[in-house]
């Protein structure tokens, strides 16, 4: 079975999405970041006073905020930083028809399947490419309904009010270092809004691809969901595998009002070389459900914890994570629920992976604010560990005020046995199919909430990463 | 029928790395194809060893002697190799594996014998693991279940041998199929054997058992008795019927002495 001498290191060559496309960019700032630059990229944009005004203090704040200390490994983090190209213009506007999209970034979404999916399962897609929206469109059927999924650039331009009264309202600038950066410096990502009572049947997805080598990305989503209405949003992110590394840090802010339901998917598979650090949250409102199902499989680091503020009586909350960690790859990932109305409920998945030199750890936050009677929170994580050298931690963090609350919370962690692998051998299966079988076994309660086909590319991937685990 | 055994295990020894015992100590069998063998033999003779040995293992180190395939040497393939060359075995102690489906399992397990790039008809395979179940007297609904996840001694078993059914080995090794059992169930499963054998009657059968009851059901051509990692004695049906009386102290008097 596989010793370590038997441990391949997940070669490069399996990430497919490696690639390089040619393409020249209109416009890209100088490298590194200072005010000129965040004026250059509200200018670009065209935007109100108001907006630039938010970006400078954001980034006085994100200057006065220090490195985290915990989590991932940051310590080359600002080498990298002072390297980064924090906004690279692909093309002068956002296309509504793939036909109108340069040949050469059109090729690329292609590639990656994007308005094939879009045809097939979706009800409107954004791409994004480098620092833009290169793409975005709805179907008739939704637009019709008064639904809203644009660029957030144009939703500012287009729905200023909507946009203004709830920007920067769930994840505030001071929130977080890397939150105040992208508050400064952040461009594309989506604006969504669904009115009361509209269900999408389909789900939204938006697809972030960075190409620019060193590149910053820094996209943006509101997510508004109107009064009893139900949608899904999904998010998929790859970039070329470089030898230095890159950086992406987005802001999701989501607002699920009173008994609506809404779905964040997101699949990230990042290559090697990113930093991904990315703040979500969601402020869930009386009787509404929030689901966050998170699947991050790339990346050099990852640093991301899905959150549910449980606002309204009733609300619940869902966080389903699954972080893949390959060889050299750092996961730093789980949730955090904070319950501040009575009978809030919410729960937590946690599935992690980690193979070869690969570290994964969940990081979670239950907390329950007196006077949130009757909250009931239950947290489950569990890691699995492919080879000896693979690594995992859990980090719980329980606060909790309220006396009637419960609160469980339990964490595994197990080793791809060896009588597990000669069982599935001696069935007939070669090892990577063995190891592949019992990951997908694993992930299995996640993976089978996902669309089908997004279910399908997650074997997939899984299987892929396998073949590279064994001699 | 054919004179070359199927399997021939010559002066096998076998042991755990690190344990500096030899666990079986040079052991002689030949199955030629289409008979039945049965072994019994106290607790820690080393029959599970020896099957696992067959069925390779990692965790045993082969130290000497053979064992052949059909002539080939089967020490030298992997443990799918080993299956995909037509050996199973019903494991004493089936694992779990949280997550997967029994159908998932069988369907993978199949596809993995597929030539590279063919894929298998889904159609037929859920038709065949119908009519496995059917045979065994399996509530269809436990293909769903995840394999050996919470299931009962008995339900372990069967599911051992649903597979057995639905891969047709040439090489059943069934190292205490039996042990936990009912009897209604030790009759549904011989009844499967039988069958299986009907269909294919050169399949060949090592089976592993401490009781006599199950060979009135699959009826042996062969009975070894293993005591301390050898086969001491072999013959017929008979030897199980006078193990049952007597038991093995005279085996481990001859061993001893
Ligand atoms: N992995 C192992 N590590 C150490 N000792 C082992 C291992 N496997 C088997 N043994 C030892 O080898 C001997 C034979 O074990 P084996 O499981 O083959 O016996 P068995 O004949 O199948 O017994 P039973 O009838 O109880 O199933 C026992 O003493 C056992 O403890
Ligand atoms: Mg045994």
């Amino acid at each position: 079975m596989p010793g370590n001498e038997l441990v391949q290191g997940l070669g490069l060559d399996d990430y497919k999405f490696g690639f390089v496309t040619d393409s020249e960019p209109v416009f890209r700032s100088r490298q590194g970041l200072d005010e000129d630059i965040v004026r250059q990229i509200s200018a670009r944009k065209d935007e109100p006073e108001w907006m630039l005004a938010r970006r400078l203090k954001a980034l006085r704040i994100y200057e006065s905020k220090p490195m985290p200390q915990w989590g991932g490994d940051l310590s080359e983090l600002q080498e990298t930083l002072n390297e980064t190209y924090f906004y690279v213009r692909p093309q002068e506007q956002m296309e509504r028809s793939w036909d109108d999209v340069p040949d050469n970034i059109k090729e690329t979404f292609e590639r990656l399947g994007i308005p094939e999916a879009e045809r097939k399962i979706l009800a409107g897609v954004g791409a994004q490419y480098d620092s833009e929206m290169v793409y975005h469109s709805l179907k008739e059927e939704w637009e019709s309904k008064g639904v809203i999924f644009d660029s957030i650039e144009d939703g500012l331009k287009n729905h200023p009010e909507l946009f203004r009264q709830h920007f920067g309202t769930v994840i505030p600038a001071a929130d977080n270092k890397f939150a105040a950066l992208n508050s400064a410096v952040w461009s594309g990502g989506s604006f969504v809004y669904i009115p009361p009572g509209v269900e999408l049947k389909t789900p939204l997805q938006a697809y972030f691809r960075v190409n620019q080598e060193r590149l910053g990305q820094f996209e943006r989503t509101l997510i508004i969901a109107g009064e009893g209405s139900r949608a899904h949003y999904i998010e998929g992110c790859t970039a070329p595998v470089y030898s230095t590394d890159s950086f992406h840090s987005g802001v999701i802010e989501i607002i699920v009002n009173r008994d609506a339901r809404f779905r964040y998917t997101t699949i990230q598979n990042w290559s090697n070389n990113m930093y991904n650090l990315v703040t979500q949250r969601a402020l869930v409102h009386q009787g509404a459900h929030m689901e966050w199902l998170d699947g991050n499989l790339g990346s050099k680091l990852t640093m991301k914890y899905p959150s549910c503020y449980l606002m309204g009586e009733g609300a619940h909350g869902d966080i389903l994570s699954i972080a893949y960690a390959g060889d050299s790859q750092h996961q730093d990932t789980g949730g955090k629920v904070i319950h501040v109305a009575p009978n809030t409920t919410s729960s937590i998945v946690s599935k992690s992976i980690s193979k070869g030199t690969g570290r994964s750890s969940y990081r979670g936050l239950c907390k329950v604010y007196d006077g949130a009677t009757n909250a009931r929170s239950n947290v489950e994580c569990d890691a699995l560990l492919i080879n000896e050298t693979s690594r995992t931690d859990t980090f719980p963090y329980i606060e909790i005020d309220e006396k009637s609350a419960t609160v469980g919370h339990e964490a595994t962690v197990s080793k791809v046995g060896d009588e597990q692998l000669f069982y599935l051998m001696s069935r007939g299966m070669d090892e990577a199919e063995a190891m592949a079988l019992i990951v997908r076994g694993f992930i299995e309660p996640i993976a089978k909430e996902l669309p089908l086909e997004y279910a399908v590319e997650l074997n997939r991937l899984i299987e892929l990463e396998m073949e590279g685990s064994v001699g | 029928m054919d004179d070359t055994p199927i399997l021939a295990v010559t002066g096998l020894r076998a042991r755990v790395p690190g344990v500096d015992l030899d666990i079986l100590k040079g052991v002689d069998l030949a199955i030629r194809p289409g008979e039945i063998h049965a072994i019994m033999g106290p607790n820690g003779s080393g029959k599970s060893t020896l099957a696992k040995v067959i069925a390779g293992h990692p965790a045993y180190e082969p130290t000497d002697g053979s064992i052949d395939l059909r002539g080939e040497d089967l020490l030298e393939m992997e443990p799918d190799e080993r299956a995909q060359a037509g050996v199973f075995m019903a494991f004493q102690y089936p694992v779990e594996i949280p997550g997967v489906s029994i159908a998932n399992f069988l369907r993978t397990a199949l596809q993995a014998r597929l030539e590279n790039g063919d894929e298998l008809d889904l159609f037929d395979f859920q038709e065949l693991l119908m009519e496995r179940m059917e045979l065994l007297d399996m509530d269809v609904a436990f293909a769903q279940r995840p394999v050996n996840d919470g299931f009962s001694g008995g339900e372990k078993k069967r599911n051992e041998i649903l597979q057995m059914a639905v891969l047709k080995p040439s090489l059943a090794v069934m190292d205490e199929t039996d042990s936990g059992l009912d009897i209604d169930a030790l009759k549904i499963v011989s009844n499967g054997v039988n069958t299986l054998k009907r269909e294919n009657p050169e399949m060949s059968v090592l089976l592993i058992t401490h009781y006599q009851r199950i060979l009135d059901h699959i009826v042996p051509d062969v009975v070894h008795v293993m005591v301390g990692g050898r086969i001491v004695e072999s013959g017929g049906p008979e030897v199980a019927l006078e193990l049952e009386a007597r038991g093995y102290e005279e085996y481990r008097n001859v061993h001893v002495a």
